[in-house]
């Protein structure tokens, strides 16, 4: 009998055990791993893609950096997850990575049924088409009957149906699990046009073994914003993340960057001070270094820094800032001020 | 026991507590009180955990409009259907690759495992030279060998390969003519409805007549002459009401007539061949596990090989071959969820995948697709177990 009443009550601690494991900070987890894991894509060039070395770069990646940064003054301590779009949320729900940085579209289904916490938009985006030069496509409207490569699990599944459906025209989806696939086989001709985010055909485009062959066409179908994911539930961590993409925009706004950033530190403005951890509430409100916004901008630069880096005019894709411009410069990045 | 029994039968009868079969029926409850207690609380534990991480939960989802396309659907679908209706999608399109997955690998094992015990050298080293090969190579590679390597290089549909003006081979599938059935072609189903009940009457009265009298009917023949003599004869009577859809080459792609898509011929191909290796050895060693006296004594008593091999040695062939070919069922049908690899939008890939995105509801979506598996699988080893009975050997 002794033996059952252990049995049970190590089953009933394990039901306690489990069910406390969500509520406990995600930020007290972080620093006894001594690393943010991080999930990205399976491979996106400017987002998130690594180098043949392992070392992943990109705007998404970015994001994971200035986290890791703001935590531990380190951006180097982050371990990344590969995801496909199918995978990403379990992988969050199930606690398996700590924040989601992968190209993900902010929606209402997402946020109020997943357990998720959208932190923000760093990149504003809308999907489009691409389709080779052959086929003499000036519009997405002449696309009737045509077949669509398309990654599975997306808002673009849904984004082009509805499409197709609102302007009465007839459409054959070839959907794949990776992006990689997607324009495997739209360069083998197993489909007339690719359709995903703008920004994403341009990274894909350089993967097509004739890129100039492939045209992307004016129409942008839906918005598409783009940020990182927390799991709801603990708040605290929610707004580390939140405010460390917000630091990078309010420093690109007080125009501090990685370059400068030592000189401004004895800067006489209050709002720079501010950033910089030199007065007001400092890091205490986040219960981060007083310093983490500085050693985010020192070790990933502020965010026009970081387009420019991954997907601007410093990068293959070269993609003009536009909507992602900050909100004084005719775009839409906005941040909340630090005070 | 019966020794037990007696001795404690002598005294007093023991406290209840201490009678054996007292005592390991209580633990038999206690135990499967712990495991339900264990299972409950896992379930529990599940849902408080996703009630409290604001992850929605229940199969509500199944009645909103799924919003998304699917390649390949046996019924009608498009973005209006419902998430349930995708589960159906996916559901069929599994069964279709499963079913017609078991009658090619059977026929390709069947021939295989015959042909690998011929008396011809090459005939049975080619045999043996396919099954090793194809058995030692995992499934998911040959899948993408089919699929990457020989039917993405086809060329598009402007190029097509065309034959005899009616098929269309090109890199997004084999497009087919269509039937479209006109006015009165019932008639002609009705005929093969009439022909195949005839043909099994037939079988039985020359059953029975070679029974009492001995004298052999040729009841194949019959049966087939009737199968198809009847429904042709009605389909010319009525004038031949039956026409074809053509495919036509469209501006992307070929519009009308039937097609199988790559994904599928893929999949089918690599699964086939992948099984008919194990189908084959199952043969083999059924068919060697005959004794060869059997078959000397069947040509002493006067039959043909023919015969010998039809009413001798597979009837007894068979009741070594069934449970292996089973289990080479079973996997086959679970394979086919490989389907995700290369796109094919079997159940794996359209409910568990794009589904279980859409809606997030992993615990919900998973649960369903592994009961589905769990279903067709015993019902596919029922049936076998079923017709294993049926063909035991009945000792008169």
């Amino acid at each position: 009998m002794k033996k059952i009443h252990v049995i049970a009550s190590a089953v009933a601690l394990t039901a306690v055990m489990s069910s406390n494991a969500f509520a406990g900070a995600t930020l007290d987890g972080v620093k006894k791993k001594g690393f943010v894991q991080c999930g990205v894509s399976t491979g996106l060039p400017g987002f998130s893609s690594a180098d043949e070395k392992g070392n992943w770069s990109g705007l998404d990646v970015d994001v994971c950096r200035a986290v890791a940064a703001a935590v531990f003054g380190d951006a180097g301590k982050v371990k990344y997850t590969p995801l496909t779009a199918k995978e990403r949320f379990t992988a969050l729900q199930s606690g398996e990575i700590d924040m989601l940085s992968r190209n993900t579209t902010w929606t209402l289904t997402r946020d109020s049924s997943l357990g998720l916490n959208f932190a923000g938009v760093n990149y504003y985006d809308g999907q489009g088409f691409m389709v080779t030069k052959t086929l003499g496509v000036k519009s997405a409207l002449e696309l009737d009957g045509a077949s669509f490569c398309i990654q599975a699990g997306t808002t673009t599944e849904l984004n082009l149906a509805d499409y197709f459906r609102a302007n009465d025209m007839s459409y054959t989806p070839v959907t794949f699990d990776s992006s990689d696939e997607t324009v495997k086989a739209f360069d083998a001709g197993r489909c007339d046009a690719l359709t995903s985010d703008q920004s994403q055909l341009y990274a894909l485009r350089i993967k097509l073994g004739n890129p100039d062959g492939a045209v992307v066409l004016p129409e942008v179908i839906s918005k598409e914003p783009l940020g990182p994911v927390t799991a709801q539930g603990d708040d605290e961590w929610y707004k580390i993340v939140r405010w460390s993409l917000f630091a990078m925009l309010n420093a690109e706004e007080l125009g501090i960057n990685s370059g400068n950033v030592d000189e401004l530190m004895s800067s006489a403005d209050p709002n720079i001070r501010r950033l910089l951890g030199k007065e007001g509430i400092k890091g205490s409100g986040l219960g981060l270094p007083d310093s983490w916004a500085t050693d985010i901008i020192k070790q990933v630069g502020n965010y026009a820094e970081a387009f420019e880096r991954n997907v601007g005019m410093g990068s293959a894709l070269k993609i003009a800032r536009g909507q992602n411009a900050l909100w004084n410069k005719g775009g839409l990045q906005y941040a909340p001020p630090i005070r | 026991m019966a020794d037990e029994q007696r001795g404690v039968s002598e005294p007093a009868k023991p406290a209840l507590w201490r009678r054996p079969a007292v005592r390991s029926l209580f633990f038999q409850l206690l135990l499967i009180a712990g495991i339900g207690f264990f299972g409950y609380t896992i379930f529990q534990n599940t849902l408080h955990n996703m009630q409290q991480r604001g992850i929605s939960t229940g199969f509500g989802f199944l009645n909103s409009e799924a919003g998304f396309g699917i390649l390949m659907t046996l019924i009608p679908f498009d973005e209006t259907y419902t998430y349930g209706r995708t589960f159906l999608v996916g559901l069929l399109n599994t069964l279709l690759v499963a079913s017609l997955g078991i009658i090619f690998a059977t026929i390709i094992g069947f021939i295989m495992g015959v042909s690998r015990l011929s008396r011809n050298w090459i005939i049975s080293r080619l045999a043996t030279v396919y099954i090793e090969v194809f058995r030692n190579i995992p499934l998911l590679l040959q899948i993408m060998f089919w699929y990457f390597a020989v039917l993405r290089p086809l060329p598009g549909p402007r190029q097509s390969m065309i034959f005899n003006d009616t098929l269309f081979l090109n890199n997004r599938g084999l497009y087919m003519p269509s039937p479209i059935y006109e006015q009165g072609f019932w008639l002609v189903v009705v005929a093969l409805l009439v022909a195949i009940v005839a043909a099994v009457l037939v079988a039985r009265w020359a059953h029975k007549r070679q029974e009492a009298t001995g004298q052999p009917f040729h009841t194949v023949y019959a049966a087939i002459g009737l199968v198809l003599g009847l429904p042709l004869l009605t389909f010319l009577m009525m004038g031949s009401p039956l026409s074809w859809d053509m495919p036509v080459l469209q501006r992307f792609n070929m519009g009308g007539g039937m097609v199988v898509i790559p994904e599928l011929a893929a999949l089918l191909v690599a699964l086939s061949i992948y099984t008919g290796t194990f189908i084959a050895e199952a043969v083999r060693s059924g068919i060697l596990a005959v004794s060869h006296g059997q078959t000397e004594a069947a040509h002493a008593l006067g039959l043909r090989p023919g015969p010998t091999l039809r009413l001798v040695i597979i009837p007894q062939a068979l009741r070594v071959i069934i449970p292996q070919l089973t289990s080479q069922y079973l996997n086959l049908t679970k394979n086919s969820s490989l389907a995700t690899a290369i796109g094919y939008p079997d159940l794996v890939a359209v409910f568990a995948g794009t589904t279980l995105n859409q809606t997030g509801q992993a615990v919900e979506v998973i649960a369903m697709t592994m009961a589905v598996y769990l279903a067709i699988s015993l019902s596919i080893s029922l049936f076998m177990n079923w017709y294993n009975k049926r063909i035991q050997l009945v000792e008169r």
